[in-house]
């Protein structure tokens, strides 16, 4: 994972792109992990009886894969501060969703420190599965840590 | 949660063709009436935060961040020590394994969604989500949450069908009661839109080449006649229609009406390919008839069973659209079912 520090971040840069491929085990292992337990998160057959084409990730993971993203990104300092996204295309297993992101925000906060606002979009083949908006307190290049 | 996900895409607001404007009013009245009030029931975390479930997320989530899972990494960050990843919030509450969400009982929530339900808005799908964190959870920390009816929006129109949308804000809190992430959460309880299937429309009978030999026999099919071209020199009659006589090479014909009595030749019964335009199985019999030629048709009501070799059979002319008749043969009489192989 890289870092970036709020006096090294500019509205405007991009986050690399992160292609997760979907198969069924994440699916499964997001859903579990979550403590989430229905069924057409696991169990193809039930899924389509449900009227979906097969099982589908549920919204926890998701966000934790956003979450995931964004810190790849801004680094073990980083705090994410809110996650606000708008559902989609659902992601299948079989597919690729891609993780695209860039700065379009910036808010200088104390000691050199601020918010930053990132734009988020995962498209699988479907479309957007997520589209959304993520923010970040990152400290300063030259911010206090503990030692 | 268990609502699906699924694209929903320009939203309009919209009168609803069933209700008086009157009775809109007063549903919408009924829905904004929950707007605000809690569900009254703590969801309280089975476990505090703890380190194996964060391990277990983190795994599934590919999340190599130290602060979650390494002591050292995460004490020399500027969170200072183990934290749970932001995004887990909800997972620290979610209803255990095996029970379901009536489990709850009676609340607020359960009963707009009845209300919804009863109008029609019976299919969920999950729309928006929007997670606020005031702190990081650590180890330890015991969550409990509570949920409020935030907005019940009028009647939208989606590419999904009619609804409305419900939103419920999550206010997640620690020990101390005091809240550590908030949770907006939308879902559009909609009415499917009716399915439209086309029933494609049946694909005609093949069009025959009518050329000058045999455009007689078609053209005497629409007038309800089987006609059987005839040598006009040697009275030979003759089928399929051809120029020239096979007796006498004459080119001179003539035509005679049958009179539409025969017997089963031969006949197959056609199970592949299927071809939209037929029924099937497809019963093709060849069709010696009384004037001394054979004929390819199909059936008309002959029961398989009925459908032998040697059977007596007798014309019927048939519309099968605008612009064909064609000739089919049924039973004279019922012939003893002697069923064989239609291989």
């Amino acid at each position: 994972m890289s870092a970036v520090w709020f006096d090294t971040v500019d509205v405007g840069d991009e986050l690399a792109a992160l292609p997760i491929p979907l198969d069924r085990s994440l699916i499964v292992a997001g859903a579990i992990a979550s403590r989430d337990y229905q069924d057409v998160h696991h169990d193809a057959e039930l899924a389509q009886a449900k009227g979906s084409k097969d099982i589908f990730m549920n919204i926890l993971t998701t966000n934790g894969l956003i979450g995931r993203y964004v810190t790849d990104w801004a680094g073990p300092d980083a705090f994410i501060k809110k996650v606000a996204i708008r559902l989609g295309a659902p992601n299948y297993p079989g597919d690729t969703m891609t993780l695209t992101g860039s700065v379009t925000a910036k808010e200088a906060g104390v000691d050199g420190g601020g918010v930053v606002e990132l734009s988020v979009v995962g498209k699988n083949g479907l479309g957007d599965h997520v589209t959304g908006t993520v923010t970040v307190a990152l400290t300063a290049s030259n911010g206090e840590r503990p030692q | 949660m268990s609502e699906q996900q699924g694209m929903i895409t320009a939203t309009t607001t919209t009168t609803t063709a069933p209700y008086t404007a009157d009775e809109q009013a007063e549903f919408l009245a009924a829905l904004q009436a929950y707007v605000g009030q809690e569900i009254g029931i703590d969801q309280h975390g089975p476990d505090p935060v703890n380190t194996p479930m964060i391990r277990h997320w983190v795994e599934a989530m590919g999340d190599t961040n130290p602060i979650y899972t390494d002591e050292a990494a995460a004490a020399a960050s500027a969170h200072r020590g183990i934290v749970a990843p932001p995004t887990m919030l909800q997972a620290w509450v979610m209803r255990p394994f095996g029970v379901d969400r009536d489990a709850l009982g009676p609340n607020p929530y359960a009963d707009l969604t009845s209300l919804v339900e009863s109008h029609g808005f019976t299919s969920v799908v999950a729309s928006n989500c929007e997670q606020t964190y005031d702190r990081y959870l650590r180890p330890g920390d015991q969550i409990t949450l509570r949920t409020v009816i935030d907005d019940v929006s009028a009647e939208k129109t989606t590419a999904l069908g009619a609804g409305h949308f419900i939103t419920t804000r999550q206010d997640y809190f620690d020990q101390n009661d005091e809240r550590v992430g908030s949770m907006l959460f939308r879902i559009l309880k909609f009415r499917p839109a009716p399915k439209v299937t086309p029933v494609p429309a049946r694909p005609r009978r093949p069009r025959p080449a009518k050329t000058e030999d045999i455009a007689f026999f078609f053209e005497g099919l629409m007038e309800g006649k089987l006609l059987i071209q005839q040598c006009a020199q040697c009275g030979t009659l003759r089928h399929p229609p051809g120029p020239m006589c096979r007796n006498c090479r004459s080119l001179e014909w003539t035509t005679l009406e049958s009179a539409g009595n025969g017997t089963i030749h031969s006949f197959v019964v056609v199970h592949y390919p299927q071809v939209p335009s037929f029924d099937y199985p497809n019963q093709v019999v060849l069709v010696e008839l009384d004037e001394g030629i054979r004929l390819v048709a199909n059936t008309l009501d002959v029961p398989r069973d009925q459908l032998v070799i040697g059977a007596r059979v007798r014309l019927v002319v048939e519309r099968v659209d605008e612009e064909l008749a064609l000739p089919f043969f049924t039973l004279t009489e019922p012939t003893p079912a002697t069923r064989q192989d239609d291989r």
